[in-house]
């Protein structure tokens, strides 16, 4: 994905570690407590034995009390502590998670938005934040539960060195078995088969959403049984990798339940003689008996824990390859201030790209003085947006860029985009109240200034409607909204901002034509005495601005006036014309009557 | 939640097969925990009680280590098969409802809500596997390990048993009990949950937006905001299920221990033997395990079924059919009568009452604003959509046939379409197709006709200059060609077989004047060769060339409104609309 290389994969689970284990003693408290709640599972199986061993010798009643009351006690204890811990544990996972959060959210900033592409948009963007939220697992699923279980496993060997040196040995090196080799053979047989699953996943469900993108035309030709055979033998293989991963957690828990076994019949083995000789009296034949079988139960969650560790490794690395890539602007150490006062822009043999190696924009030369309306037009791939992220100081650049005079290059960025405001062809519309994403434009305006903002962008009559007005929720868990209402809250917002200098990147580019021509004209009322740079490639509209500059190829072929340019007969007359052309259909047929035939032209 | 949805068995036919077997897994389970119990104790009891040496019982421990080995080889056959269950019936109810989206075309749920539809048929339902893999096959074992437990303890010691008999359905009572108690609760923030796992994703996907207004550095007090709100949140969820397992674990660990104290006082007390006291004391847990292991996969099992019940609902969602009638081959005359398509949503209806006749050999033009139906009428002439009122009728030689009686597949084979939006995907659904499996959709297609057709959609000699010709493959949005290279490969597609009806959505939209020339003297041709040709137009260009023309209502709904007024208004609009 990025060109760095894949990192390492030890390092990137132990990042992932540290990025999360800020409450290290909350995660020890819970570590102890749980080890201690399943201390008393095998203890009370211990104790129960004994009590029984003990009983069947018929001692007076009294002897029994103190293992009576310890069965019960350790029955409470058992129950109570597994709740203390789960509840210690899951809250320090959960600080570690918005601590990973943090961290994520930190590097994603540094990239964003130019650094993002190398990620993909949507859908790859959604698993890296999944991969935040696997993480819990690594506490919760991987370590606290194999540290408890090796605690466990610690303090029942050393019982039974006590009791009978032997068993004690035995049981201890079975235990290294289940903590060990069980869970690394699990591992081992599932291939990373959840880590192969991811991608194959991804997949499937790219192959499912072309197949719902074309279903028209796969039905229409006949071609939907073709699509679905594809889609269930991309299912095959995915079947294929989770009947791997189910064969390695049934190995596992089947040599689990072996390893059990052979620690019953070993210390059955090693303490029958023991009772024979009387080297131990026969009371303790059950505890050494039961002992195992209760600590094994507990050991048979480790294969589990290591198939998570393998899914974990997966988000581990494509983490760390966010934190790995490279920032796509390097900010100046020592910045310059860009002056408050505004005089313009100007662009002097600007080349820039995307992917090193491969220019979008050469030698671009542009200047506008304050109060101009600039608009760069071009067909698509010629470079307009590429000098958006340029004056945005989203991009590197090679030349010399100014905006008031100063460098872009040498300006910090937040500071620069404190006189440059950007509207794109889809903004972002948080899931909060419409207010609230106004206000992103200006976090300390007050109710006021957002009412005029919607106001100035025509949405007063259309927030006045609403539950809530401007404190209504939108976005996906709220209210939806139409592209037109998207793009108008976004200006309410950049109006908000009240940058010098406002750049509008195919404002109207998603939305249907008559809400294009009502977005247009509330752009040109509401920034009329504003600088604005219009990126464009709808030419309809354009009569009045002050400048055309036309790029095709990231050059600059032809600038001027739509006069000159029209005089001109180039490329940009050629499109005007076409496009007006194409608005004079809604004239022409308004004489027909509707909803039947007529004659058409060719008919006579 | 229902344990088991009966649609299931209909739509996932592995499930039944897999009951069975989930069932004699039960069975065995239950008969390997008691004979293990049993040899155990007997092997503590005849050494520690009975003074038998190491030589007298070594056959009790070898059987029992063969009783370990079994129980191994159960669990394993146990996982193996339940997630091969699961794998089965999730490819099953994914091919069916694929299958049926495709079917339902472009006026069902993949239109209407494609990316819901996609994530409920990939992740949404990956979520069986919770309720297949884990819950189900637990459910079982929960019936039936305690049954057999109970009968056998029955055999044992009265009082045990009757102590197990009144603890043990207190479990599910409990559960129950619990879970009715907090369902809204946990509903509730189960909910805000959602939302607030979404707000990180929100974040991270307006970073650009953030950025660009100088508010990205500031987040990270948001993101710490939203993830302590998480936190305690979901601690709130976790905290009642925690909560409830305590009290399942409390009273099952207690009985347990009732039962030790109560059989180890009695057997002090000769009132019961030391053989039975082990054995029952051994058992006692099994009775109580697999009923707190149930509770666990519960609320995967509810996603599960949740994401089942959503698919059942496509599944359900009746596909036009048509019926089976072919047509005689030859010209085919098309005659839309007092048609009206509406859906059952929106208040205004798609296509508004629209009549005409479509003969063999002439160019239909259909015209008119956004919204009035033009799209809506040739789903209408694919079969996607029933009409509300009026009739589709299709006439070859002297036959004349509803449309609604035809076999669709048949009909939609006579029928050439280019639809408005380029997209150009290839049989097996690859993410970048190349131009020649793009054009033969269809089906394989020698490569003279595949050349044909791109002459004649006007495209041939620029394929031609792409440095791999047919074999170049088309990026998945497209670029790499221009939008009216696509829309001409569109065009390509459907003219690859002769058709004797040729349906287009503004096939001319992005061309400039010279190729929209080309296309649209091609279009003519093909009504010259005797097509009934159907044509969306937004260009004079094509209206030109049409014999008929036919103009819907638009969704402003225009009719009554002076002409000339109208006119004016939308010529002011058009000049308004500027910078």
């Amino acid at each position: 994905m990025v060109s760095a290389g894949p990192p390492p994969v030890r390092g990137a689970v132990r990042a992932l570690w540290e990025g999360m284990s800020s409450q290290r003693r909350e995660l020890a408290v819970a570590g102890l407590l749980g080890a201690a709640a399943s201390a008393s599972a095998v203890a009370l199986m211990g104790v129960s034995g004994w009590l029984i061993s003990r009983a069947a010798e018929m001692p007076p009643v009294l002897t029994l009390t103190v293992a009576a009351v310890l069965v019960r006690f350790l029955a409470l204890s058992r129950a109570l502590l597994r709740y203390v811990e789960r509840l210690v544990g899951h809250d320090a996972a959960f600080r570690g998670l918005t601590q990973l959060r943090i961290v994520v959210y930190r590097n994603l900033e540094r990239l964003a938005p130019n650094g993002l592409a190398a990620f993909g948009r949507g859908d790859l963007l959604a698993r890296l934040v999944a991969d935040v939220d696997a993480a819990l697992d690594l506490p919760l699923r991987v370590v606290l539960p194999w540290v408890q279980a090796a605690l466990v496993s610690m303090a029942t060997a050393a019982f039974l060195v006590w009791l009978l040196p032997a068993s004690g040995a035995a049981i201890g090196l079975l235990a290294v078995v289940a903590l060990v080799a069980t869970p690394w053979l699990a591992a081992r047989i599932a291939q990373g088969a959840e880590a192969r699953m991811a991608p194959e996943r991804a997949h499937l469900s790219a192959t499912v959403v072309r197949a719902l993108d074309a279903t028209p035309e796969l039905t229409a030709f006949g071609a939907g049984a073709a699509a679905t055979a594809r889609v269930r033998a991309l299912d095959d293989g995915l079947t294929r990798l989770n009947l791997r991963e189910s064969y390695a957690l049934g190995v596992g828990s089947s040599v689990g339940i072996v390893v059990q076994g052979a620690a019953v019949a070993l210390a059955l083995a090693i303490a029958i003689p023991a009772v024979t000789d009387g080297r131990i009296e026969p009371v303790w034949l059950a505890v050494i008996a039961l002992l195992p079988l209760a600590l094994f139960d507990v050991l048979a969650t480790l294969p589990g824990s290591a198939l998570a560790y393998q899914r974990l490794r997966g988000s581990a690395l494509r983490l760390q390859e966010v934190e790995a890539a490279p920032s796509p602007v390097v900010e100046p150490a020592d910045p310059r201030a860009v002056p408050a006062d505004f005089t313009g822009v100007r662009c002097v043999g600007v080349s820039a790209s995307w992917v090193p190696g491969e220019t979008t924009l050469h030698e671009v030369d542009l200047v506008f003085e304050p109060g101009q309306r600039v608009a760069v037009v071009g067909p698509s791939g010629s470079g307009k947006s590429t000098l958006a992220a340029v004056l945005m100081g989203f991009l590197p650049y090679e030349g010399s860029a100014t905006l008031s005079g100063v460098e872009l290059r040498d300006t910090d960025g937040d500071d620069l985009r404190r006189h440059v405001g950007l509207l794109t062809q889809q903004a972002h519309i948080f899931d909060t109240t419409i207010a609230d994403n106004v206000r992103i434009g200006d976090p300390h305006a007050d109710d006021d200034a957002v009412v005029a903002a919607l106001a100035a962008a025509q949405l007063d009559a259309w927030v006045a409607a609403l539950p809530s007005g401007m404190h209504t929720t939108v976005g996906s868990f709220g209210l939806t909204i139409s592209g037109g209402e998207r793009q108008r809250i976004a200006l309410a917002r950049l109006l908000l901002a009240d940058r010098p200098l406002a750049i509008l990147d195919e404002p109207t580019e998603h939305l249907d034509g008559p809400t294009a021509d009502a977005l247009t004209r509330t752009l040109s009322a509401a920034l009329r005495d504003r600088t604005v740079l219009l990126i464009t490639h709808r030419l309809i509209g354009l009569e009045q601005v002050d400048r055309i500059v036309e790029l095709h190829d990231g050059r600059v072929r032809a600038s001027g006036t739509h006069d000159e340019l029209m005089a001109l007969g180039g490329w940009y007359a050629e499109q005007w014309l076409l496009e007006s052309e194409r608005r004079d259909m809604t004239a022409l047929l308004a004489d027909l009557p509707v909803g039947r035939g007529v004659a058409g032209p060719a008919a006579t | 939640m229902k344990p088991l949805d009966p649609r299931l068995l209909r739509y996932a036919r592995s499930t039944r097969g897999f009951l069975a077997l989930a069932v004699a897994v039960g069975v065995v389970t239950a008969v390997l925990v008691i004979t293990q119990a049993r040899l155990l104790s007997d092997a503590i009891v005849s050494v520690s009680a009975g003074g038998a040496d190491w030589e007298a019982i070594r056959g009790t421990i070898l059987a029992l280590a063969a009783v370990f080995v079994a129980r191994a080889l159960v669990a394993w056959l146990a996982e193996v098969a339940a997630v091969r269950a699961s794998a089965r019936a999730k490819q099953d109810l994914r091919e069916s409802a694929l299958e049926h989206v495709l079917a339902l075309g472009p006026a069902g749920p993949a239109a209407q809500s494609p990316g819901e539809t996609a994530a409920l048929i990939t992740r949404g339902i990956d979520a069986l596997d919770g309720y297949y893999a884990r819950y189900l096959p637990q459910l079982v074992l929960a019936v039936i390990v305690p049954v057999a437990v109970l009968l056998t303890v029955l055999g044992q010691d009265l009082l045990t048993t009757v102590i197990i008999a009144v603890t043990l359905p207190l479990i599910p009572i409990f559960m129950a009990l619990i879970g009715m108690y907090t369902k809204a609760q946990v509903d509730r923030q189960w909910q805000t949950l959602a939302v607030l796992s979404g707000h990180f994703l929100d974040l991270v996907s307006g970073l650009p937006t953030l950025k660009a207004f100088g508010r990205a550095k500031t987040q990270v007090e948001a993101i710490r905001a939203i993830g302590d709100r998480y936190r305690s949140t979901t601690m709130g969820v976790l905290r009642v299920s925690f909560l409830s397992s305590l009290w399942l674990e409390l009273l099952a660990t207690l009985s347990v221990a009732l039962v030790a104290v109560s059989v180890g006082l009695r057997l002090a007390e000769a009132q019961i033997t030391y053989p039975v006291a082990l054995f029952v004391l051994l058992l006692a847990p099994e009775a109580y395990l697999p009923l707190r292991l149930v509770g666990q996969h519960f609320h995967a099992a509810a996603e599960g079924l949740g994401a089942a019940d959503r698919v059942f609902t496509i599944l359900e969602t009746p596909v036009p059919t048509g019926g089976s009638a072919l047509l005689p081959s030859g010209p085919v005359a098309v005659e839309v009568s007092a048609l009206q398509v509406s859906y059952p949503d929106r208040p205004r209806p798609a296509l508004a009452e629209t009549s005409f006749v479509a003969e063999p050999g002439t160019v239909t033009a259909i015209v008119g604003g956004s919204g009035g139906g033009k799209s809506t009428l040739l789903s209408a002439l694919l079969g996607f959509v029933v009409p509300t009122a009026g009739r589709i009728s299709v006439r070859s030689g002297a036959e004349a046939r509803d449309l609604t009686d035809l076999d669709l597949d048949a009909w939609r084979a006579r029928v050439a379409w280019v639809p408005q939006r380029a997209h150009l995907p290839a049989a097996h659904l690859p993410a970048t197709p190349t131009v020649a499996e793009a054009v033969a959709l269809r089906g394989a297609a020698d490569e003279d006709a595949v050349w044909r057709a791109l002459e004649q959609a006007g495209l041939a000699d620029e394929v031609r200059g792409l440095p791999d010709g047919l074999a170049t493959r088309l990026a998945a949005d497209g670029s790499g060609l221009s939008v009216g290279q696509l829309q001409r490969l569109c065009l390509a597609r459907a003219l690859l077989e002769p058709a004797d009806v040729v349906l287009l959505d503004e096939p001319t939209a992005a061309l400039d004047p010279a190729t929209e020339a080309a296309v649209t003297a091609a279009i003519g041709r093909l009504a010259d060769a005797g097509a009934t040709v159907i044509v969306v137009a937004h260009r004079p260009a094509l209206v030109e060339i049409a014999h008929q023309v036919v103009r819907l209502q638009t969704a402003a709904g225009d009719e009554g409104v002076d002409e000339a007024a109208g006119r004016a208004a939308a010529q002011r609009a058009v000049r308004s609309a500027s910078w």
